[in-house]
């Protein structure tokens, strides 16, 4: 039954296999690996389309008795994250494509990535914790392979601590299945709800607490983000497009999946709270401070992450609506910003803000692209960051929690002060002046590949597109957050056969 | 049997932080390896010990598969990383032919500050005692 949901994870994993088989032929390999993302973005609209409503498609794997064997559960917020997420590993497909760099264009990387890609729609489709761990390892093992592509000794040191850090996570999150089950005696995330109800409640917060450290090290919460700005950056540029991008929103999706589904009443909203202003101060105070446009833009990744945190910590149907929202505005703009600062990298042969400069006169195009994304981040209006930051803002001003607004205002501030360094160390300046590297300037002359402009240009449309279609995926978000708050017509769906 | 079993994950966590921790890369790595038993063996003693296998018919009276089935899924899972991540040590080892892990570049950079922030305070120091005391320079 419901065989549509499976095809999320095995359309990319089944390409994947075939693009190792056809390294030879690069044209076919694209052209699979293009068409089998693109299928799964059809399915993936499909699916949305079928829960609009609030319904949940459940499907069994192997025809199991329910909440014995395998599940796979699409609701509104799996189906929201899985059309944007595929999306853009379509789009970040595109761009590698169009590389000039051969270890991202080459045989090799296209099916790591729809390993990762298949590993991704795991997370978003699994109803079952212990599948979630697998899922989270499939996309881990994809991205470990990724981030140290080019085998460069910076990517191989940076690549170790960003491994290292997964891996204890991972141990930690198997330390944290197993102490659920025995508490309780079952991994599937529905008669989790309803079984850890009926538990001590000192037991369920310390399980709760358990989760939020595993998923916060994926996520990067304060004050386990220390990892993220140190590998981010060294990968190449697709490969960190799509990691800040997804990867980090894989962790945010656990933790919202987890905190409302299996501890619903809310106790961890004050530390939550805590977590999601220290999260944004700790980052953008980070960025502010960096010379690196991936650097800059890496520390922004966690203090975006604090917003996340923010809406779920209210733990109200509109905190989390703004949530959802701020979670698909985000993973747009962050990737469309991510591209600009590879075609930064691409077109000059540097990132360094110290090195760049005068590029407005150069590239007005690569400029307005990189502006637009940009304004979006600080969140000016008219654009989706505005939205995004204005219903959170609502949302807390609503329950009264008025600490926290005000640190998320303030840190919208220095979120556009560090936009506005990005855009005067890179772009302003003379361009008859020449730039302390002659080489440099004689690369920025060379006109960019053209599939890489069009995919970033793609993307930023989208985000500008996302102010337009705000109010029915508004209506979608709140759809979303009122089946999270109250789950139980996802435990409905899954525990009857 | 569970306290001997307990025990023993705790040997485990311990000893798999401890390695964790030092500065090379094999010690990590095993460090890694045997922070995964412990997590397989808790994961293990997470059903009731102490029943048989399924075996026959003998419904109710069997151990509990699903947690054997979960550790051997993780078990396969480290596997696969370990030897991935053994390989990305050869490669460090082949790049800078030491097994260490080097530090951090803004790390580097903020201790050189330390020590340069020092040095001045020093020599502003000496300056300082040498205008104080008139008969020092003579």
């Amino acid at each position: 039954m419901n065989a549509a949901v499976v095809l999320p994870i095995v359309l990319p994993l089944g390409a994947g296999a075939l693009s190792m088989a056809l390294g030879r032929w690069p044209r076919l390999r694209q052209s699979i690996g293009l068409g089998a993302l693109l299928a799964t973005i059809v399915v993936s609209v499909q699916l949305l389309l079928r829960v609009a409503d609030g319904t949940v498609l459940v499907s069994r794997l192997g025809g199991w008795e329910p909440t014995v064997g395998i599940v796979l559960v699409v609701d509104l917020f799996s189906a929201i994250m899985l059309v944007v997420s595929s999306s853009m590993l379509l789009v970040v497909l595109v761009y590698a494509i169009g590389s000039p760099r051969t270890d991202v264009s080459g045989a090799f990387f296209q099916p790591v990535y729809l390993v990762l890609a298949a590993g991704v729609s795991a997370c978003f489709l699994t109803g079952d914790l212990f599948n979630l761990f697998v899922a989270f390892e499939i996309t881990l093992t994809a991205s470990y392979v990724l981030i140290t592509f080019g085998g460069s000794r910076l990517q191989v040191r940076h690549g170790m601590t960003y491994i290292v850090i997964s891996l204890l996570a991972s141990t930690l999150f198997i330390t944290a299945v197993g102490l659920t089950y025995a508490a309780v005696g079952t991994v599937n995330m529905a008669e989790l709800a309803v079984r850890l109800a009926e538990i001590d409640p000192g037991l369920r917060m310390a399980l709760g607490v358990f989760f939020l450290v595993v998923f916060g090290i994926k996520a990067a919460i304060f004050p386990l983000f220390f990892w993220l700005p140190d590998s981010y950056p060294v990968a190449a540029s697709p490969v960190t497009a799509i990691f800040a991008g997804l990867l980090t929103k894989v962790g945010v999706y656990a933790i919202i999946r987890t905190q409302t589904l299996m501890f619903s009443d809310g106790e961890a909203s004050m530390l939550l709270l805590v977590v999601a202003g220290l999260t944004m101060t700790a980052g953008v105070f980070g960025a502010i401070a960096q010379d690196d446009v991936k650097r800059i833009l890496s520390f922004h990744i966690i203090s975006q992450i604090g917003y996340m945190i923010f809406g779920l910590g209210l733990f109200t149907v509109v905190g989390l609506a703004a949530t959802v929202f701020y979670v698909v505005h985000h993973i747009i703009v962050k990737t469309a910003l991510f591209l600009v600062g590879g075609l930064i990298e691409e077109g000059t042969g540097t990132a360094a803000l110290s090195r760049l400069g005068g590029l407005l006169h150069v590239r007005p195009m690569l400029a307005a692209l990189f502006l637009l994304p940009a304004l979006s981040l600080a969140g000016i209006p008219p654009f989706s960051g505005f939205i995004a930051k204005l219903t959170l803002v609502q949302a807390g001003l609503a329950v009264g929690s008025y600490a926290i607004v005000a640190v998320a205002i303030f840190v919208s501030a220095l979120t556009l002060f560090s936009m506005v360094k990005i855009w005067s160390g890179v772009f302003w300046g003379a361009p008859e002046e020449p730039p302390p590297i002659a080489d440099a300037f004689e690369k920025s002359r060379r006109a960019l590949p053209r599939l890489m402009s069009f995919s970033t240009g793609l993307v930023v449309a989208a985000s500008l597109a996302f102010v337009f279609a705000a109010a029915p995926l508004w209506e979608l978000g709140e759809t979303a957050a009122a089946g999270l708050i109250d789950p139980s017509i996802y435990i409905e769906a899954v525990r009857t056969p | 049997m569970t306290f001997v079993l307990a025990l023993t994950v705790a040997v485990l966590y311990g000893t798999g932080a401890y390695l964790l921790l030092q500065r090379n890369l094999s010690r990590i790595v095993i460090g890694l390896g045997v922070l995964g038993h412990g997590a397989n063996l808790l994961l293990l003693s997470a059903g009731r010990a102490g029943r048989a296998p399924i075996i026959g018919d003998g419904a109710g009276t069997y151990a509990d598969p699903l947690p054997q089935a979960l550790a051997l899924t993780a078990i396969v899972i480290t596997f696969g990383v370990s030897a991935y991540l053994l390989a990305l040590v050869y490669r460090s080892w082949v790049l800078s032919q030491s097994d260490e892990v080097e530090d951090d570049v803004e790390d580097r950079r903020i201790a050189e500050m330390a020590t340069r922030l020092a040095a001045a305070q020093e020599q502003a120091r000496e300056v300082e005692t040498a205008d104080d005391d008139p008969d020092a320079v003579s």
